[in-house]
């Protein structure tokens, strides 16, 4: 079993009237199974609306299953015993940088999960100090949130979870309020993390370009898994990926578009390298 | 018909430690009809500039003109202009407040002076300009997907029956198919009503696929102004600003040093497709 | 406008009075609050003022910095000062016009009740942006601890405190934008009378109210995500502990107490 394993999950919101009584029930996640090898770097890919911030909530026990079965490091979220072992080894950080930052000085923020865990003072200091390091943030340490940018203030909110020394960390769409310099900030903090420090890293996006480093990616439709594959396998799907209201990188959507007006180029090119070899082998072949 | 800035100004803060100039001599001229993308990333002063063309904010020296009217002369009618100036802020769906999606809408047109009636009908015409079906005109706002709260609040401005129409990241937020709606609906906007249409944006490659002129901003100024194609040729200026063409454009600078000769101005996947398959059947 | 208030703001230098045992501080702030309602005379004055001089230049906070604060509440002190210029009885007219009279007393205590805002929100100014939200809470839930006994929730209070004292820049910056956005349709909320004036806020305080609910939603997702489940078990990374400088500084403290009980009843 990996780090994080699904058996049929399914999370139903239901809605009450005032007596009460069943208003309507909109199923969010609808028997998903998935399994995550430790130390991987997994994308769940779906439009707004998909299901996946819902999924991302249970790894951290945040909800409670309806139906169906999650474990979380061998845990099963179910147990509310389990409750707090669980949220120590699955960070989670969320959407909005401003609101998930409590303290108003950046180191204290990153103390702030570490205190509540009861962690000796003394290791506080260390752990701070490490994480907001290996964010690229050390320098910001003494300095207010609302002065930084984006990024930054997201990257603030990543130290904050590593600080509890995770084994893995969830992204719940950690890019969709950031200008294009916060994205590759944050990303390019998280990859990091995911190959020097061997954290499962568990990112929830709609933006394809973020998806094509991940190992392996989860497409989410309707609260269910649609498609799952390596970024290859799923961008050489351009169709597909339109029916479920997701576009594919601009490189990938040409090199698609290529092929189909009958140049013989190969699915699901990722890079601008990889396109740019392609055309070049073919002129350079023709001529 | 247009909107010309002379040489404006804005400084925050004035006199304390944080002063910070924020707009640097700033001419530009908006002609009537024109589809442009102001392009810049987070404190490049674009989002200021924007709150300037409709008097929010005044500039600290410098003339703004609308339709040749000078709009800080003290008798200019401020409230007209920003009826007048249509500005959809980001994420404007946060400003939405009445229980119905329909008083919301009938808000910027009764602020305007219009009766109950006449608010309504234009409510009504811009609810459906948005798309929006019709059954759900008298729910509550707050019941609305995300893409839809943000077509009622942009169908409160242009109930308001602007002329020119700016929109502060309209896509913010957004996953792929709420953005393409949006960014559809706004050059339909363009080109049914022949609105002027101002789209401030950080993503290159929507702007590319839509408007006809772009305009780059830097550290409060003014860096690059033209068509897209002419901007894009300074991508790698652009790069060290923070900004970053859009991938084709790479792409096809790249293709032309290896020696395959495309054309380096097209932005747009459409264009970049066009021009290599004539490349390559020319040279079979 | 909104800028202006510096209240719960915190402004990051290094001096003595940055450094000083939150506790100590909110000690001092008592004390000084105390003297300020008790002094009397001339002599009271000037203990006070030097008090209030030496904090702001030990704390290296630029004065402007703290004047700025001075503006929010420009209106209540000057309703405070009208009412104790008109309706403060006494010998000495200076003037009469129909029913009101001004008196001697009643200048002087204008004056001195001015005076007394004045320093009362400069004072605590001063305590705010020497200390982060954290360190003050901190201080309290501390100094507050006994209160458990009588079963106070001293750490919930505390950790409302902080968190409220956090958002009050980002709900103000968001206050900003909702009213620009509504201007920007054609709302006015500086023109009308009273009634037409208390309607106008209805477009910003909803949106507001509603945006404050769900960050308050999200913040205790994130914190609950953090493993925050109150006060019980949680150790500190910056713990609160005395220094030589802050058993000088209660000293300091209570000299000045004396000083200024020792002007009343001696002058």
């Amino acid at each position: 079993m990996g780090i994080i394993k699904a058996s049929k999950l399914v999370h139903e919101y239901i809605r009450r009237d005032e007596e009460g009584n069943v208003e309507s029930i909109q199923t969010a996640i609808d028997h998903v199974d998935i399994d995550v090898k430790a130390g991987d770097f997994i994308a769940v890919l779906g439009h707004n609306g998909s299901g996946k911030s819902t999924l991302a909530k249970h790894i951290n026990a945040l909800l409670e299953p309806s139906e169906g079965t999650l474990w979380v490091d061998g845990k099963d979220t179910k147990d509310p015993k389990n409750t707090y072992e669980i949220r120590r080894a699955a960070g989670m950080v969320f959407q909005n940088p401003d609101n998930q930052i409590i303290a108003t000085v950046v180191e204290e923020d990153v103390g702030f999960g570490p205190e509540n865990m009861g962690v000796p003072c003394e290791e506080i200091w260390t752990r701070v100090e490490e994480s907001l390091k290996s964010v690229g943030m050390l320098k910001y340490r003494s300095h207010s949130p609302n002065k930084l940018s984006g990024g930054q203030k997201q990257r603030v909110a990543i130290a904050g979870v590593m600080a509890m020394e995770p084994k893995c960390i969830v992204l719940d769409e950690p890019t969709a309020m950031l200008d294009p310099n916060g994205r590759k900030e944050v990303l390019r903090a998280v990859h990091e993390l995911n190959r020097k420090k061997g954290v499962t890293v568990i990112l929830i996006t709609h933006y394809m370009e973020e998806v094509v480093d991940a190992d392996y990616v989860y497409v989410m439709d309707k609260g269910q898994v649609v498609m799952q594959g390596t970024p290859r396998s799923i961008f050489s799907q351009v169709e597909k990926l339109k029916e479920h209201r997701l576009d594919v990188p601009q490189i990938t959507l040409l090199a698609h578009e290529l092929k189909k007006s009958g140049l013989a180029i190969a699915d699901g090119i990722l890079t601008r390298e990889e396109l740019l070899e392609a055309l070049e082998k073919l002129y350079h072949r023709k001529g | 018909m247009s909107i010309i800035l002379d040489k404006v100004n804005y400084v925050y803060s004035t006199g304390t430690a944080y002063e910070i100039q924020a707009l640097k001599d700033i001419n530009l001229t908006i002609e009537d009809g024109q589809f442009i993308g102001i392009i810049g990333h987070t404190g490049s002063g674009k989002s200021t500039l924007i709150q300037h063309l409709n008097g929010l904010v005044k500039a600290t020296s410098g003339a703004i003109y609308f339709n040749g009217q000078d709009i800080y002369d003290e008798d200019y009618n401020m409230k007209e202009l920003r009826t007048k100036v249509g500005l959809v802020f980001q994420y404007p769906e946060h400003q939405l407040f009445e229980t119905t999606i329909f008083d919301d809408v009938c808000f910027g047109p009764k602020n305007q002076g219009l009766n109950k009636n006449e608010a309504g009908l234009r409510a009504f015409e811009a609810l459906k300009s948005v798309g929006l079906p019709e059954a759900l005109y008298y729910q509550s706002p707050f019941d609305l997907s995300g893409g839809q709260k943000r077509r009622v609040a942009i169908a409160g401005v242009l109930a308001m029956k602007p002329e020119v129409l700016i929109l502060d990241e309209p896509t913010a937020g957004l996953d792929p198919k709420g953005r393409d709606e949006i960014l559809d609906l706004i050059a339909k906007m363009h080109k049914e009503k022949n609105m002027t249409i101002i789209l401030v944006s950080h993503s290159m490659e929507d702007v590319a696929k839509y408007v006809d002129r772009i305009i780059v901003m830097n550290d409060g100024q003014v860096m690059y102004d033209g068509l897209p194609r002419e901007v894009f040729r300074h991508y790698k200026e652009l790069e060290a600003v923070g900004l970053a063409a859009p991938q084709v454009t790479y792409l096809m600078h790249e293709l032309q040093e290896k020696g395959i000769p495309v054309d380096m101005d097209a932005t747009t996947v459409e264009e970049a497709k066009n021009s290599i398959l004539k490349v390559m059947q020319s040279n079979s | 406008m909104l800028r202006d208030i510096t209240i719960g703001q915190y402004y990051p230098a290094k001096s003595v009075i940055h450094q000083l045992d939150p506790r100590v501080k909110l000690m001092a702030t008592l004390i000084y609050i105390i003297s300020l309602f008790s002094f009397q005379g001339i002599v009271g004055f000037l203990l006070v003022t030097a008090f209030l001089i030496l904090i702001i230049r030990l704390s290296k906070v630029p004065f402007s910095y703290m004047v700025k604060g001075l503006r929010a509440i420009v209106i209540l002190m000057l309703i405070t000062a009208l009412f104790n210029l008109f309706l403060t009885p006494g010998e000495d007219v200076l003037l009469q016009i129909w029913k009101l009279t001004i008196t001697m007393e009643g200048v002087k205590n204008a004056v001195f009740m001015m005076v007394r805002l004045v320093y009362l929100i400069v004072g605590t100014s001063v305590m705010t942006l020497t200390t982060t939200p954290n360190q003050l809470t901190d201080g309290l839930e501390k100094s507050l601890m006994p209160l458990r006994k009588i079963h106070v929730p001293v750490h919930a209070i505390a950790m409302m405190m902080s968190i409220a004292l956090r958002f009050i820049p980002i709900l103000i910056e968001e206050t900003d934008i909702i009213m620009k956005a509504q201007m920007a349709r054609g709302a006015d909320f500086e023109n009308g009378n009273l009634i037409k004036r208390a309607k106008s806020m209805v477009p910003l305080l909803v949106p507001l109210f509603i945006s404050a609910f769900r960050r308050a939603d999200d913040l205790a997702m994130a914190m609950e995500a953090r493993c925050y489940v109150g006060g019980e078990g949680r150790t500190r990374m910056k713990p609160l502990s005395y220094d030589k400088r802050d058993y000088t500084a209660y000293l300091v403290l209570v000299m000045f107490l004396v000083l200024v009980i020792l002007a009343r009843i001696i002058l």
